[in-house]
């Protein structure tokens, strides 16, 4: 088993392991932690399949604003200090049985398929071809994401702004 | 004459596509799992994100292996931003409903029924 096995197989059991924590755990805070493990995880599968820049955007993206985000909603809208962090379950029964299904057809057509694989492809760094790509081809929904962006922005500010009107009328 | 106690499958010893699709096909499901069963919010976007994961490792690993190349690193990156958008817009919607209810569980939620 050479590295590139070791690590993949440290990597998958960091992720799925971790992800198994936050969905699995009764504490909301813990989910969120294990959650960051699950992006770093996610992080060096990708570095691991030579995507170098969607890797680091991933850390900067997800760990570095959304995990931020999803504690400060946690922090927000639990009592820290009480009982009241654990979180209950709904439907518990029929919802794992229906993703047990889930889960078990789609592994056995990932691995029941025989996927026209390309053997052996040479990878340079990928940012320079995704800079030329997003200039060029992409030169449009770059566009559209920037101002999704801009919309969400200002949106997610009107709307988590506490007392707008009194705001609007000074 | 030499003779390995365990000898590592051949499947097992070389990551290649199928083990990447597989991690991803768990990821789906645990996120799916989490958005169908949590009563918090906050866990249910939580869900969401692993969702939006795992259709990612999707994408990557196509890139990879097969002749989707960069074009997957870039419709993974417009997935990133996208969820970057929906977090923080759902966010804001999560801290509204915490207002006008003071709780985030989705059962209790329910004023627009009946």
């Amino acid at each position: 088993m050479d590295l590139y096995a070791f690590f993949f197989y440290f990597f998958a059991v960091l992720t799925v392991g971790s992800a198994f924590v936050v969905v699995f755990s009764r504490n909301i805070i813990y989910s969120a932690f294990a959650l960051m493990f699950t992006f770093f995880g996610v992080a060096a599968l990708y570095v691991l399949l030579y995507a170098d820049f969607v890797a680091v955007t991933q850390l900067l993206v997800y760990v570095g604003g959304i995990l931020v985000l999803i504690i400060f909603g946690v922090m927000l809208t639990t009592k820290v200090f009480s009982v009241e962090m654990k979180t209950g379950t709904l439907n518990l029964l029929p919802a794992t049985l229906f993703t047990a299904i889930i889960a078990g057809m789609l592994i056995f057509v990932f691995s029941a398929t025989d996927w026209n694989v390309v053997p052996d492809q040479e990878w340079d760094t990928t940012v320079y071809g995704i800079g030329a790509l997003l200039v060029n081809e992409f030169i449009l929904p770059m566009q559209v994401a920037g101002v999704l962006l801009l919309v969400a922005m200002i949106g997610a500010v009107m709307m988590a702004a506490r007392d707008w009107t009194k705001l609007k009328s000074k | 004459m030499t003779y390995c106690i365990a000898q590592i499958p051949q499947w097992l010893a070389e990551p290649g596509l199928t083990h990447f699709l597989v991690i991803s096909a768990i990821l789906f499901s645990l996120g799916l799992l989490a958005v169908l069963t949590r009563r918090n919010v906050i866990m249910v976007l939580m869900g969401i994100e692993l969702l939006l994961n795992s259709a990612n490792i999707n994408f990557i690993a196509f890139a990879r292996y097969t002749t989707l190349a960069l074009d997957a690193h870039l419709i993974a990156l417009f997935v990133i931003i996208l969820a970057a958008a929906e977090a923080a817009i759902a966010l804001a919607i999560v801290l509204n409903i915490y207002q006008q209810f003071s709780t985030v569980n989705v059962d209790e939620v329910s004023t627009l029924r009946e």
